[in-house]
């Protein structure tokens, strides 16, 4: 590792110096963290990143003293916060510490938050905990905190519970929280990971401005290099619980000298659309006309609240291409997927496949078209019934329309290598795999039905950086390869555009732009659309590629 | 990566250890499946052969009615002269052909109404009212008029059991099947055309087993129990049959004088009771892997 010649670097507020955690016997490896150092400084942000399985949480756990020390035990080293110990601290001194000196932001704000108290009195809790302020004091400090983090309206909020805010809104409460006693450091474990890519951009926009205005050091844990590059000062690459590299943002984005860090960022996939020929109209293997999908009917006695999942969609796939629907959460383009497979009953509008309309047909008639169309989900983890073989579970579908058990095995087999694991993997149940292989798993049942259309829904998204490369790899891979029409759904920008040959943006349940992905990029025709392109992390930064 | 290239060169990940505690391992690490399977194991045993070795329960001697526990009779005589050690053995046959009768017809009716009820969305209010009615009836009300309907046999008083017991597993195995319709791994099996039995029987069925065997165990402790109640009260398996509920009924007069009466049958229900409810507790605990993990 080159040692980074620093660019004089503030006071360290947090010094990680040599820490090793243990995890418990009979785990995959010894360590969690092993002999990692690394320096947080007043006013700096430090981006701790690496694939799941890394160590990042780890470390942010043991700073903050929440990590189960039965299971997890610091070895060596030290965690120093303003030259204090933190490794020695008993539970009470560390509580007194949490908040005060040190705070942290969760991933996902529904849960950190308590759902049945007012948000405004779970900042409050902070400061009457450590404080020994007065309740009119504790209130102006309050609606200060909040009105430091951009919440509109402070007063009205004050008095609302988690579930009537958004998740952005949520966010910022917990921020308000963390910010509220000032401390010197703050940890952020992927805050907004769980967020839309819109509200994602206010919340680092956020996170920084305050980081500047209040001097505060931030440990700010990712996996999306996009968000590093959007507000890293100095980056530290983890990988198996060893730091690989560390040092300046720009030169590890831009000149990365560790082989893994060259393979992540390289692995991170451009926002600009490749060149690709204009695909050729092929035969048509999937259209849909105006399709509408309603929740809430009301029951029996009141009429229920109606929600417009998604109206009027127009969509024509034809064979050999793939069609990417983007959108942030909410847009309906996972209620067109599931229409399309018929998992939901659409409203109304018509799906036609192989020249028969299957929007309205029952279960029965339904059957010999579902072979048609195919899907892969975005769990990989619940995709696949864990008490049945990967075998079992790929040959469950050809043996539905009446192909033999030694046949079905003998295509199982096939498949496995055109997906890139071994055939005699298909005896082994799911939790032997890890989530890329279980993906790959997953697409080779869906070919065994030799589909005509595939649909990807976000089958990327839980995926890590490096393995989610090689899946979109294999799913262009295996769309050349048995001329399938691929409907390609995801929130990830950067995903589409690589793999896109049109794009169809979606908001609040309506296709707002439909065109060519080179198009679509470079002259969004829709406000929504160039929002969203404006949003996306990292869009300013060249990430360097491998030589 | 072409993925024609080495395609061995995916070999499924080694497991870690922790993943391949077998069976035996699990049970070992939870002692209270072990004590539990040795108590009710012991208490079958005494019902199976137990009777082989001791006189005739309803043989009476007038002569040696209400004697104390002694070297004759180990736990004394009731005011018939019967040995109540001959009742109470022979008594465990009934309570525990009870206890496994009704949980195993309750569990097994449960299972299929509740997948009927989880799975297909119309049925789900019509059958799930039925059961809110038969749960709002006290159960050992139910089951007296049940009984006094079809007469006290072992037969009757068994359905007399089940009936109040089924709402309650339709209910836990409905909600089984609520999340797990909801699984990804079930909507790619509707996708790939199989048929709903199958997707019942494949998908669904095996994740209600857990919960299952452990509600079924629960049940059993409380059929026992019930039908040891029914007996007190006179309204249960006919007074001439020796069961726990019955022979304690029977002492009930005597309670004072002659307290062995009812001491020893409740001694043997209460250790048999508990015996199935640590087994139950036990195999939760292994069963349910919320629990598990933290171990």
């Amino acid at each position: 590792m080159a040692k980074a010649t620093p660019t004089k670097r503030p006071e360290p507020v947090l010094e990680i110096k040599g820490l090793s955690v243990t995890l418990p016997e009979g785990a995959d490896r010894e360590f969690a963290i092993q002999d990692i150092s690394f320096t947080v400084g007043s006013g700096e942000i430090v981006c701790v990143v690496g694939e799941s399985g890394s160590g990042k949480s780890v470390t942010a756990h043991t700073v903050m003293g929440l990590i189960p020390r039965k299971d997890l035990k610091p070895v060596a080293g030290e965690a120093v916060l303003n030259g204090e110990d933190l490794l020695v601290k008993s539970e009470a001194e560390l509580r007194k510490l949490r908040g005060e000196r040190m705070a942290m932001i969760f991933q996902e704000p529904m849960t950190a938050l308590n759902p049945v108290m007012k948000v405004g009195d779970q900042i409050g809790e902070m400061l009457e905990i450590h404080t020994g302020m007065s309740g009119s004091e504790r209130d102006a400090r309050i609606l200060e905190v909040m009105t430091d983090v951009n919440l509109p309206e402070p007063k009205k909020l004050f008095d609302t519970y988690p579930h009537q805010l958004s998740g952005g809104q949520r966010q910022r409460i917990m921020i308000a929280m963390a910010l509220a006693l000032e401390p010197g450091l703050l940890i952020a474990d992927e805050p907004t990971t769980a967020l839309d890519v819109t509200t994602q951009a206010q919340i680092l926009v956020l996170i920084k401005d305050i980081q500047v205005r209040h001097g505060t050091g931030v440990l700010f844990i990712t996996h999306d290099f996009g968000v590093v590059a959007e507000i890293a000062d100095h980056v530290v690459v983890m990988q198996h619980g060893l730091v690989v590299e560390q040092g300046p943002a720009a030169q590890i984005l831009g000149k990365p000298s560790h082989p893994y860090t060259q393979m992540l960022i390289s692995s991170v996939p451009s926002l600009i659309p490749p060149d690709r020929p204009e695909p050729e109209v092929k035969e048509t293997a999937l259209q849909v006309h105006n399709l509408d999908k309603t929740y809430g009917d009301g029951g029996f006695f009141k009429k229920g609240r109606q929600v417009k999942a998604a109206q009027g969609v127009e969509l024509v796939i034809h064979r050999g291409e793939t069609l990417g629907v983007v959108g942030e959460s909410g847009s309906g383009k996972s209620t067109v997927a599931r229409c399309i497979v018929r998992l939901i009953d659409p409203t109304g509008g018509e799906i036609m496949i192989s020249g028969q309309n299957i929007a309205g047909l029952a279960e029965k008639a339904l059957r010999p078209y579902r072979r048609d169309v195919q899907i892969v989900f975005q769990d990989p983890y619940r995709s696949l019934n864990p008490r049945r073989t990967v075998g079992q579970s790929i040959v469950e579908g050809p043996m539905n329309f009446g192909l033999s058990h030694s046949d079905a095995v003998d295509r199982a087999r096939e498949l496995m290598r055109v997906v890139g694991l071994s055939p005699d993997a298909l005896e082994r149940f799911p939790h032997q795999f890890s989530g890329g292989q279980r993906q790959r798993i997953c697409i080779a049942r869906a070919l065994a039905m030799e589909p005509k259309v595939l649909i990807a829904d976000e089958a990327v998204s839980a995926l890590d950086v490096s393995v989610q490369a090689q899946v979109l790899e294999l799913l262009d891979d295996v769309r050349k390869r048995f001329d399938l029409a691929m409907l390609f759904i995801t929130h990830d920008l950067r995903v589409a555009a690589q793999i896109c040959d049109r794009i169809m943006v979606m908001q609040n349940g309506i296709v707002v732009e439909h065109g060519l992905t080179a198009q679509v990029y470079a002259n969004p025709g829709h406000s929504y659309t160039e929002a969203l392109l404006s949003a996306a992390p990292g869009r300013h930064t060249e990430f360097a590629k491998l030589a | 990566m072409s993925v024609d290239a080495n395609p061995q060169a995916m070999e499924p990940e080694s497991v870690p250890a922790k993943a391949e505690l077998s069976q035996w391992q699990i049970i070992r690490s939870h002692p209270s499946i072990i004590i539990g399977g040795i108590l009710l194991g012991i208490m079958i045993l005494i019902g199976v052969i137990g009777p082989l070795f001791t006189v005739d329960p309803i043989a009476l001697n007038p002569i040696k009615r209400l004697k104390p526990p002694q070297a004759e009779f180990f736990f004394g005589t009731d005011f018939l002269g019967r040995d109540v050690f001959a009742r109470v053995v022979h008594g465990a046959r009934i309570s525990l052909v009870v206890g496994l009768a009704v949980s195993a017809i309750a569990v097994g009716i449960g299972l299929i109404i509740g997948m009927i009820s989880g799975y297909i969305r119309v049925l789900d209010a019509i059958i799930m009212r039925i059961m809110d009615g038969l749960m709002s009836i006290p159960a050992i009300l139910l089951a007296i008029a049940l009984i006094s309907l079809s007469g006290a046999t072992l037969a009757t008083v068994v359905i007399a059991i089940v009936v109040p017991e089924v709402p309650r597993v339709v209910r836990l195995v409905r909600s089984v099947v609520l999340t797990v319709r909801e699984e990804p791994y079930v909507e790619a099996a509707i996708a790939a055309g199989t048929t709903l039995p199958l997707i019942l029987y494949r998908h669904i069925l095996p994740n209600t087993i857990a919960p299952m065997i452990v509600q079924a165990t629960y049940i059993c402790g409380s059929a026992m129990l019930t039908e040891s109640i029914l007996g007190f009260l006179g309204a249960g398996i006919p007074p001439e049959i020796p069961s726990w509920g019955n022979i304690m009924a029977e002492g009930r007069t005597y309670f004072q004088i002659s307290p062995w009466i009812i001491f020893y049958p409740g001694i043997a229900l209460a250790v048999t009771v508990l015996s199935v409810n640590i087994l139950g507790d036990g195999m939760r605990d292994t069963l349910d892997p919320r629990i598990a993990r933290k171990m």
